[in-house]
């Protein structure tokens, strides 16, 4: 299947371990840049309160939700601990000519 | 900011089940995990203050825990004699009082940098504070959702119409023990109370049924070895000071909401900021920066005292320390006795309100 590819920034326009929040249609996601210059994406949303984890902690590759503290692997979107039971969909990046994409053609995997 | 009038309080007496029809009132309200006022920060000064070490915790774990063995083995080598009891009484804060702040934070996961040194100062001072941790996890967070916003809060302290004599026994650590045990005890034989049940989630039960199988299991420990010695100093050093040592957590945790605002989406007017001095902020882990703590819960403790400084224009003035707050909170709650509606209004900056 082809994938749709959706800008999202420039690979710069975001900083290194941190987040940004990027609305599409009618929803929204998070994209993250690791401090050795991975890109990954996951639901914006945390999965236990609906929290916009962009205004988060980001530490390695551990997002921490701003609320109450739910963290999950931006990797892979795994919960990693209470009150973060329900796993992040996860979407493919990718950085090409110096632009941020992600794919947004299906349902987050996680 | 959202504030229900005086006129909507249409029930003198409310009611503080979560169970209850206040908590469909709170939905109906839009209170429930609405989104609440934050000040402004810069997100490059936010990520600053969210950076996380394991040094400061460290420090103080290290200081608090020699200060724990230390007491507790001079009261040991003293027991028969009137000379333990100010010894008790030290060690009876160190383990009542700062079993709770070491519970929050370690609650947190703020604490430390390293996970799991919060996970074991977190389930230390969750049997210390007679707290079944999985499902006291999970109360706390619905706290930071819905902080005191009435049928949504599980830990409000102090419900309106105030009942002096409970209040008072709050000191004493009986209230909150015997609260505790009326659901650790059912927890025992795999049976969740309806507010355990309104805020756990399926897949922690059985891990909350297990963890009040361990404490319960720790008490009676305690409690044969006291009768195997004929003596009550196991239970002195290790059950009871989350009664005899909880006091001083009590004057630190009505300072945080009582008398304040319930049902308002702004934690300025339902918090409390107290300055204190140094001893009081180690052995409070810095939660006298209680608003921030509320606005900003990514924050460590450590970072409290500069997030209090970064947003301190967007703030209330902060309480005098200890005996500023109780000026103000003691007539509050006397008042709040016959007159449930009353409460303290909060001086919000106006910059903010034009904003």
């Amino acid at each position: 299947m082809t994938m749709a590819w959706v800008d999202v920034c420039a690979a710069e326009g975001i900083d290194a371990e941190d987040v940004l929040r990027f609305d599409y249609e009618d929803r929204t996601y998070a994209l993250y840049r690791t401090e050795d210059n991975r890109y990954f994406a996951t639901d914006g949303l945390c999965t236990h309160a609906r929290v916009h984890l962009a205004d988060g902690f980001v530490s390695g590759t551990t997002i921490e939700c701003p609320k109450h503290n739910g963290r999950f692997d931006v990797t892979n979107g795994k919960a990693k601990g209470a009150p973060a039971t329900v796993d992040l969909g996860c979407y493919p990046v990718e950085v090409r000519d110096g632009r941020v994409r992600i794919s947004l053609s299906s349902e987050g995997t996680g | 900011m959202s504030t229900i009038a005086e006129s909507d309080h249409k029930v003198l007496r409310r009611d503080y089940r979560l169970t209850g029809p206040e908590a469909v009132i709170a939905q109906e309200r839009g209170l429930v995990s609405a989104d609440w006022y934050q000040s402004p920060v810069p997100r490059k000064r936010m990520k600053e203050l969210m950076q996380r070490s394991d040094a400061p915790a460290i420090r103080d774990t290290v200081i608090w825990l020699v200060l724990l063995m230390a007491t507790g083995w001079m009261a040991h080598l003293l027991w028969g004699t009137w000379w333990s009891l100010p010894v008790f009484i030290v060690y009876g804060v160190l383990y009542g009082t700062v079993g709770d702040s070491r519970w929050h934070e370690g609650g947190h996961g703020t604490a430390f940098k390293t996970s799991w040194m919060n996970t074991a100062v977190y389930h230390l001072g969750s049997f210390m504070m007679t707290r079944e941790p999985v499902s006291w996890r999970w109360s706390h967070a619905r706290h930071h959702s819905d902080t005191i916003i009435v049928g949504r809060d599980p830990e409000i302290a102090v419900q309106r119409p105030t009942a002096i004599w409970r209040l008072l026994l709050l000191f004493t650590g009986l209230p909150q023990v015997i609260a505790e045990f009326r659901k650790l005890i059912p927890n025992c034989v795999g049976r969740l109370t309806a507010e355990e049940a309104d805020y756990l989630p399926a897949s922690e039960r059985n891990k909350a049924i297990l963890a009040a199988r361990i404490h319960v299991l720790i008490w009676v420990a305690a409690i044969t070895a006291s009768i195997m010695v004929g003596s009550v100093e196991p239970l002195m050093l290790v059950g009871l000071p989350t009664l005899y040592g909880r006091w001083m957590a009590t004057v630190y945790g009505l300072t945080q909401h009582a008398g304040l605002a319930e049902d308002v989406l702004d934690h300025r007017l339902s918090a409390r900021t107290v300055t204190m001095n140094r001893v009081n902020r180690f052995l409070y882990w810095n939660m006298n920066f209680h608003v921030e703590h509320h606005m900003f819960p990514t924050v460590a403790f450590h970072a409290l005292p500069a997030l209090h400084e970064e947003v301190r224009a967007d703030m209330p003035a902060p309480y005098n320390g200890l005996l500023g707050a109780y000026r103000e909170i003691i007539p509050a709650l006397i008042r709040q006795a016959n007159d449930p509606t009353y409460f303290v209004q909060r001086p919000v900056p106006q910059v903010v309100l034009a904003s």
